[in-house]
């Protein structure tokens, strides 16, 4: 077992699965979902699942950001990518995402100017020490990341960086939860909730899955204890008759969210009426795009992008995937003709994908084991 | 890109445009500290702040920040990947 062997609170660890066990009910199936991509990579870094009495079964959600953008809007970013005198800019993860011509990486080796940025503030730095140049900035993330593109905006408009815009492509974490919530394809009975996204809007706005749909949620830290520990907690609540929104990871995620954090989106951006997702398709108010007085700066009104929705390849899964209903290993291509080097599907490209995650730690078909 | 690494201030370069710069696993880089502040509170030298995409989002104490981080370092590749591309983070 990885993981009383290589974690530092093995003891811990090994104690909670044994209250895990005595908390779960033996004759009850139970699916959690952990919507984060960062608990995904936990749970199979240190083989948290194995610790799990076999009826409790931990599924992947929608939240790792790579992952959503749909195959239409990394063709718009190649086409700006494309643009005369244009630099284009993103996180290094989403240059490997294929659209239905390509990767961001092969328009490069095409000739296009593309640069791999760690901050949205290096694309504006670019931009200020190129001015002859226009620079885009591929913006992507939850309200974990909308809140840096946002004061980067703020200080593009204050310092009057003319060729600086940005390709908005933010998405917020309550719509596809509801979606998810909604589809009759899936049944869930709690969820261990996202560590970092909460950070910013609270645990607060997750409260609806208690009170519409009767189901427990526990903000959950990254650490594998942390995880144990919140199983610990939905289960309890589940065993309990509770549904209640419990904060695990207190000493990071202040229950009301970033007050400052959630007043420059507010200021920046504005709601889109409806944006797709990879695999889940149109979820209406789910992505952000920039606000009127910040028109100035958006990429979409500077370019004229196909803008098309393309569909999924045929053999990619990746909507099953992120939506909980296939484990990574049940798509027909997984770990063939997709895999983190050549991904067919998004799940594959960042460590935070379920696909990566499962590829990367060696879990290519497995059974529950009974422990 | 996910990722939030823990890092210690060390000192304010822009107080103007919230920039300081911070330790990272031993990478000195600058940050933006805007998100911090709040009702005339804001992140002071020595704090250990979470920093996603140059940016920092949340305080956390020294046991919090060494525990985030010995969970990084485990990761391996990933975590080397993130420090890489923060050390070609440019700040100004
Ligand atoms: S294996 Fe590839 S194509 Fe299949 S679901 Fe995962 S990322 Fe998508």
């Amino acid at each position: 077992m990885r993981f009383v062997d290589e974690f530092r609170d093995a003891e811990l660890g090994r104690r909670l699965a044994i209250e895990i066990r005595a908390a779960a009910d033996p004759d009850r199936h139970v699916k959690l979902m952990e919507v984060c991509g960062g608990h995904t990579h936990s749970i199979y870094k240190y083989g948290l699942d194995d610790l799990l009495p076999s009826n409790v079964e931990l599924v992947h959600g929608p939240g790792c950001p790579v992952c959503v953008i749909p195959m239409g809007r990394v063709d718009d970013a190649i086409a700006m990518a494309h643009e005369p005198g244009v630099i284009f800019t993103c996180f290094g993860d989403m240059m490997r995402v294929p659209g239905s011509d390509g990767t961001l990486m092969d328009a490069k080796a095409e000739g296009a100017d593309i640069r791999m940025v760690y901050s949205p503030l290096d694309a504006l730095r670019i931009a200020k020490a190129e001015p002859d140049r226009q620079v885009v900035f591929f913006a992507i993330g939850f309200e974990t990341t909308a809140p840096s593109t946002a004061l980067t905006l703020k200080r593009a408009k204050a310092e009057g960086v003319a060729n600086f815009s940005c390709f908005c492509n933010h998405v917020t974490i309550v719509p596809p939860l509801r979606a998810l919530l909604d589809s009759p394809d899936l049944r869930l009975d709690g969820f261990v909730g996202p560590g970092h996204v909460s950070t910013v809007v609270g645990a607060r706005p997750l409260e609806f899955i208690a009170a519409d749909y009767g189901k427990p949620v526990v903000v959950s830290g990254f650490e594998p204890t942390d995880i144990l520990q919140s199983v610990l907690m939905l289960l309890t609540q589940l065993r309990d008759g509770r549904c209640e929104v419990e904060n695990q990871y207190r000493r990071v995620v202040p229950y009301d969210g970033n007050l400052r954090a959630l007043e420059v989106m507010a200021e920046v951006f504005a709601l889109r009426p409806h944006f797709e997702w990879r695999g889940l398709g149109f979820i209406s108010h789910s992505g952000l795009r920039l606000g009127d007085a910040y028109a100035d700066f958006d990429a979409e009104l500077r370019y004229a992008v196909p803008g098309l929705r393309v569909a999924d390849p045929k053999a990619c899964q990746c909507g099953e995937v992120l939506k909980g209903v296939i484990k990574p290993w049940e798509c027909k291509v997984f770990g063939t003709a997709c895999t983190p080097e050549r991904p067919i599907g998004t799940c594959m490209v960042s460590s935070e994908g379920a696909c990566a995650a499962y590829y990367n730690y060696g879990r290519f078909a497995r059974e529950k084991q009974l422990v | 890109m996910c990722l939030a690494i823990p890092g210690q201030v060390l000192e304010y370069v822009d107080e103007d445009n919230r920039l300081a710069r911070v330790d990272v696993a031993g990478v000195h880089r600058t940050i933006n500290v805007a998100l911090l502040d709040a009702d005339g509170v804001s992140v002071a030298v020595g704090d250990w702040v979470l920093i996603h995409v140059g940016f920092a989002l949340s305080k956390v104490d020294e046991a919090e920040a060494e525990a985030t981080l010995s969970l990084l370092r485990s990761m391996g590749a990933d975590f080397e990947q993130e420090l890489a591309e923060l050390r070609a983070s440019v700040i100004e």
